[in-house]
């Protein structure tokens, strides 16, 4: 059995990216395990998921309704579109457990999401559990925490 | 040019029957006599006694335009202070809820003040001796919101004096925070789970009118839950178990019918609710443990009775809308005419189980943050709207749907949940409490 590299890991998070910033969001989807979250707190350090609330904490099913509401004819927030840029620091492998097949990675970002004349710049940090299955590398879940979490944001409509 | 300022026959004229003018949502000099009037003559939603439990907890929070703080004072009462040092205006507390202690204390020159605002002391007093200080307004301390009501645990407030009290304000309408705190089986709630937050470059009022908007959820919502619908439709019928998501979005597409049978009911004053037979929160799943509380607290009469009344929005005017079946208050903050900040607060029902808690976070933040599908598609027709006014093809908003002119004289009602009465009413109650005082 062969494990992957660290640039194996960290590569695999800077494609993820990119697929973001082209708008990719069925392959993306692909990428994460059946029951892999995406999950962005609302509150500083946040701990818990479920009591507390969370600007996203979304598994496959509802980050499969995003993505395909994406793509509506009647989805007037969408019309049109949004686009999306992010700029990552070369992600830090953070820990890795061959034995159980599981990484963690740590990514801070600048993202920049636009529709029509405006655009808003986030700042945070993904972090990552990435895990083998199949022998291809999955996410079981992606963190975002932004900087300023809990401050009033207009719409934020894609991913980060 | 002062178009409305000192001109209370102009302000009415903003409010025909069935008509709105476009002024009420864009004009600046507008919104800054709502600033002054309406939400000085209307109580106003403050905040929770469970933010400050204990005395010298407070909680910063604005009433309309004005700062102030909520504050559990020494002997136990809930006191409202403008959030103003009364020597040079600096904001005595900016962050949120804190402990004073047994005073505050500015954090500029160290005056400091007991919990219902009276001055205890200044550094270096005898710089002030001989100088009639004791007359001067800062000598008063911090001023208190005068007019202020715990109900229930839930304190509003009513900056000017005279008008109504706060009975007469609400009248039967409280029945609709009594459900919420009811369905708690030891009658109290607790905010928890923090507070989504949300700004929208739209008039406040604009939000408040969606509450019982009950002609756009099929249209407006099909792209998210009507997307949601798709999405698990393979799955129906396998024996799967529908996820509290899907229970959750499905509702909002619910035919034109669904939202005509569930009625409406008006109260005077401008607030009203819908839901009255049933509403979008009627069909969740049972939440196991619950119902043997309620019962072994209230006798299951009163337990089911309690249970029954899935009330779907309750609009408190002027800016606050209930959802007790899911324990949920959000405020409509006014910032400028075109710009308003959207707080979703949630409660915990003490003595009930988590899974509860759990189900409002998740309606929370699928429907009320900004990353919401739902509010994505409100937020784009409000922001529409607003730039929408700004045309000269014509100056009026309609909200004439099941219009009669008989309901002028019902300050009390249920009707048709489709109508467009309930805006009326908030309209009405608008002109009223905006003119009260000019």
């Amino acid at each position: 059995m062969t494990y992957p590299t660290d640039k194996d890991l960290i590569d695999f998070v800077i494609r993820e990216t990119r697929m973001l910033d082209e708008l990719r969001f069925n392959e993306w989807l692909d990428l994460f395990t059946d029951n892999g979250i995406y999950w962005m707190p609302a509150e500083w350090g946040q701990t818990d998921h479920k009591l507390v609330g969370s600007l996203m904490y979304e598994d496959k099913l509802l980050l499969t309704v995003r993505v395909e509401r994406l793509k509506g004819n009647r989805t007037f927030s969408q019309k049109p579109k949004s686009r999306c840029h992010h700029v990552i620091q070369t992600p830090t492998v953070d820990a890795r457990d061959d034995a159980k097949g599981e990484y963690q990675l740590y990514t801070p970002f600048h993202y920049c999401e636009t529709r029509l004349d405006d655009s808003t710049w986030f700042a945070g940090w993904a972090k990552h559990t990435l895990v083998i299955e199949n022998g291809a590398l999955r996410i079981r879940l992606k963190r975002v925490d932004l900087v300023n979490c809990d401050a009033a944001f207009g719409n934020i409509q894609l991913f980060m | 040019m002062s178009r409305y300022r000192g001109n209370p026959e102009a302000v009415r004229g903003l409010i025909r029957e069935t008509e709105v003018h476009r002024d009420v949502y864009i004009d600046p000099e507008v919104f800054e006599l709502e600033m002054e009037h309406l939400f000085a003559n209307t109580w106003v939603y403050v905040g929770h006694g469970s933010q400050i439990p204990n005395p010298g907890d407070y909680f910063t929070t604005t009433i309309g335009a004005q700062p102030v703080i909520m504050v559990r004072h020494t002997d136990n009462t809930i006191k409202v202070l403008y959030n103003r040092c009364p020597h040079k205006g600096t904001k005595i507390a900016i962050d949120g809820c804190g402990n004073a202690g047994k005073f505050f204390r500015c954090p500029y020159h160290a005056w400091t003040f007991k919990t219902d605002g009276s001055l205890l002391a200044i550094p270096l007093k005898k710089g002030y001796e001989n100088t009639g200080f004791e007359a001067s307004e800062a000598a008063k301390g911090m001023s208190p919101v005068k007019h202020v009501k715990n109900y229930r645990e839930f304190v509003f407030a009513k900056m000017n004096d005279g008008g109504l009290s706060f009975e007469e304000f609400f009248g039967d309408s409280l029945s609709s925070f009594d459900n919420m705190i009811d369905r708690s089986p030891v009658g109290k709630l607790e905010l928890a789970g923090g507070t989504l937050r949300y700004m929208h470059n739209c008039n406040w009022k604009m939000l408040v009118e969606n509450q019982t908007d009950t002609c756009h959820p099929m249209v407006a919502h099909e792209s998210s839950a009507g997307t949601a619908r798709e999405v698990w439709k393979p799955y129906e019928g396998t024996g799967a178990k529908k996820p509290m998501a899907v229970e959750i979005f499905l509702p909002f597409v619910s035919p034109y019918e669904f939202f005509e049978g569930m009625g409406i009911r008006v109260w005077d004053n401008g607030h009203g609710h819908t839901g009255v037979s049933h509403s979008i929160h009627s069909d969740y799943s049972a939440v196991p443990g619950y119902f043997d509380k309620m019962v072994a607290a209230y006798g299951e009469e009163r337990a089911k009775a309690i249970l029954d009344e899935n009330r779907h929005n309750t609009v408190y005017f002027p800016n606050v809308m209930i959802k007790g079946p899911i324990q949920l208050l959000r405020i409509f903050r006014p910032l400028a005419a075109n710009k308003t900040l959207v707080e979703s607060y949630t409660f915990r029902l003490v003595d009930a189980p988590d899974l509860l808690l759990e189900r409002t976070q998740m309606y929370n933040r699928l429907i009320n943050a900004p990353t919401s599908v739902v509010g994505h598609d409100d937020l784009e027709m409000y922001e529409r709207a607003q730039e929408g006014l700004a045309s000269n093809g014509n100056e009026w908003v309609n909200v004439q749907r099941l219009y009669d002119p008989s309901e002028l004289d019902h300050p009390v009602a249920i009707t048709n949940g489709t109508t467009e009465w309930q805006m009326r009413n908030q309209f009405r109650a608008w002109s009223k409490f905006m003119t009260q005082s000019m």
